[in-house]
């Protein structure tokens, strides 16, 4: 696998943690191969390997406003604490450990959706739900423009 | 006499949201707190009203680390209930599915989340920096798990094919073969873990447990056998709630089991090891004498290195399976719904998993009962602790919190299944 890879990582069922799902689910129905990823920090170094390009959206804590739209670049930004919320190694220990194991895609963007809540069963918030879709818009014409160019390196 | 408090209000490197808090006088320990703080996960109250059948998926969403032991639990407890029985390749894809389990559960706490405690960092990015090999080979140990979950189970996380009376789908004979090449260095590679880990130091604390794991005759328990202990007790599985009960504490939220007649008791690796070493392949047995752990064990710390062996038999047992492997005739197996009561024990990575279903004639579920290995074994945790602070007392407060931390994690919590996180409190003078 070389090229762009699109990364959705959360869990469906527990409200907003769902954020970086449903971006992959939009961008499949639009015909992008996104990934669905529950976030566990050892299999994402595997899930990006290969590719040089990688996007990964994932709903974030940060106290910020629900549905703020936050990107690091993850080659150059440490990630502090776990975007993934509470698993014991989750997408900032991912990128923490890629780092040293030299395992980093040549640029990887994360992609953080402030969450509001993360209730059992419960839908999208609204304003995460309206974050989901422009984030989804972003990725297409990001895509779009990748393959068309055909930027290989 | 000075008082003072050790606190470690997110205990990392578990699964969970969890908080320790020891309570010292003098010399003398006071009071030992395993909090476990995230809200009870109402998942039994969930199951009232739901087909019986829906009970292996939600129940699954319970733990992302094992959810192929609440799969297991479920399934087996509503096929008692119904009076299936598993084709016997159906059977042998179960054990397949959980050797898949314990290989990425395992091979994540040995590495990840407990040997930085051994080596001396305070995380496994730390570590990696001057182990790079070791992780590299953690990595692709977990993944061939991952792999075998996926491939019986649709997707590696929250698996979805597992149903009452067998699988929607079962693989074909070439799909498991395929694994073949890369199961066989995951062997060696969990041979290396163990006398990789089996190096590290050790404290000396042994302690009178009292083991807990099934049992069956042939075989190193998956899912099926009775429910035994090292001190005598030997039940059915239908019995395990007439010889232990759940009790609410006030500290945390998850219920803390013990035995009925009183007294704490151990599930996990430890427990099963040291009641089924027998049972155990000859490689397995043979590299844990190798790696000085002959039963019985009693040392908890030690349990990493169990952790490994059992890894070396998941590998090993997954290459016997796929060996004899034949596509059984039908996927799953069924029977018409009756009401009725059903049990369940299997043994997820970190110990024995109990469920209880009652279901009516339309085959909706009236009442669901769930004791995941952590309630189980919070207690017992509670007095390792108890017992392992004295000896250290005199030790410089970050260092008593450091210890109390990895003898928590000696029992790899899985605070999400027994409510979610883990927090140590040292406060007091001098802290």
């Amino acid at each position: 696998m070389s090229g762009i890879l699109i990364i959705g990582c959360g869990t469906p069922g527990r409200g907003d943690d769902a954020a970086g799902i449903a971006v992959a689910r939009r961008l499949r129905e639009r015909g992008i191969a996104a990934s669905e990823h529950s976030g566990d920090g050892a299999d994402l170094l595997e899930a990006w390997s290969g590719a040089d390009t990688v996007f990964l959206v994932d709903a974030v804590s940060s106290g910020a406003a629900a549905g703020t739209v936050t990107e690091w670049d993850a080659r150059t930004a440490p990630v502090a604490g776990s975007p993934a919320g509470t698993h014991a190694f989750g997408v900032a220990e991912a990128v923490g450990l890629a780092r040293v194991l030299g395992r980093l895609p040549a640029s990887l963007t994360i992609i953080g959706i402030e969450a509001a809540s993360f209730a059992h069963g419960a839908p999208l918030t609204p304003e995460v739900e309206r974050a989901v879709e422009s984030v989804s818009e972003r990725l297409i014409l990001v895509y779009e423009e990748y393959s068309g160019k055909g930027r290989r390196p | 006499m000075t008082s003072r408090t050790i606190k470690v209000d997110y205990l990392a490197r578990v699964e969970g949201e969890g908080a320790l808090q020891v309570k010292l006088r003098g010399n003398r320990v006071e009071d030992v707190r395993l909090k476990i703080f995230e809200p009870p996960r109402m998942f039994e109250g969930f199951l009232r009203g739901r087909r019986y059948t829906e009970a292996p998926d939600i129940t699954a969403r319970i733990c992302g680390i094992c959810p192929v032991a609440y799969q297991m639990s479920a399934v087996h407890a509503m096929e008692r209930i119904l009076g299936i029985a598993i084709h016997p390749q159906v059977r042998a894809l179960r054990r397949l599915f959980y050797c898949g389990e314990w290989i990425e559960s395992h091979v994540l706490h040995i590495y990840m989340l407990h040997a930085p405690d051994f080596l001396g960092y305070p995380d496994a990015i730390k570590m990696a920096a001057d182990h790079k090999d070791a992780v590299e080979r953690a990595l692709r140990l977990k993944r061939i798990g991952n792999r075998l979950v996926a491939l019986l189970g649709g997707r590696e996380i929250h698996p979805v094919s597992a149903c009452v009376g067998g699988f929607h789908r079962v693989p074909a004979k070439a799909e498991l073969r395929a694994l073949e090449d890369d199961l066989k260095w995951a062997l060696d590679a969990a041979i290396a873990t163990a006398k990789l880990v089996a190096g590290f130091e050790f404290p000396d604390f042994e302690q009178d447990y009292e083991f807990a794991s099934l049992s069956h005759p042939g075989e190193y328990p998956f899912n099926e056998g009775r429910f035994v202990t090292s001190d005598g007790i030997d039940i059915d599985v239908s019995e395990f709630e007439d010889n232990f009960i759940e009790q609410h504490v006030k500290h945390s939220n998850a219920l803390q089991a013990q035995k009925r007649r009183g007294g704490s008791y151990l599930v996990g690796p430890l427990a099963r090891y040291n009641l089924n070493f027998g049972k155990l392949p000859g490689v397995a047995r043979q590299v844990a004498l190798e790696c000085g752990i002959e039963p019985p064990c009693r040392n908890q710390f030690r349990s990493i290195v169990v952790r490994a062996v059992e890894t070396i038999f998941a590998c090993d047992e997954a290459l016997r399976i796929i060996a004899e492997y034949e596509r059984p005739p039908e996927p799953f197996a069924s029977a018409p719904v009756r009401p009725g009561a059903g049990h369940a024990i299997t043994e997820a990575p970190r110990g024995s998993l109990y469920h209880r279903y009652e279901i009516d004639a339309a085959g909706l579920i009236k009442s669901a009962r769930i004791v995941p290995p952590t309630s189980q074994n919070q207690k017992r945790a509670e007095e390792d602790l108890w017992a392992l602070i004295p000896g250290i007392i005199s030790k410089p407060q970050h260092e008593i919190t450091h210890i109390c931390e990895q003898a928590v994690r000696n029992y790899d919590p899985c605070i999400s299944c027994a409510t979610h996180f883990l927090k140590l409190n040292v406060s007091g003078p001098g802290a």
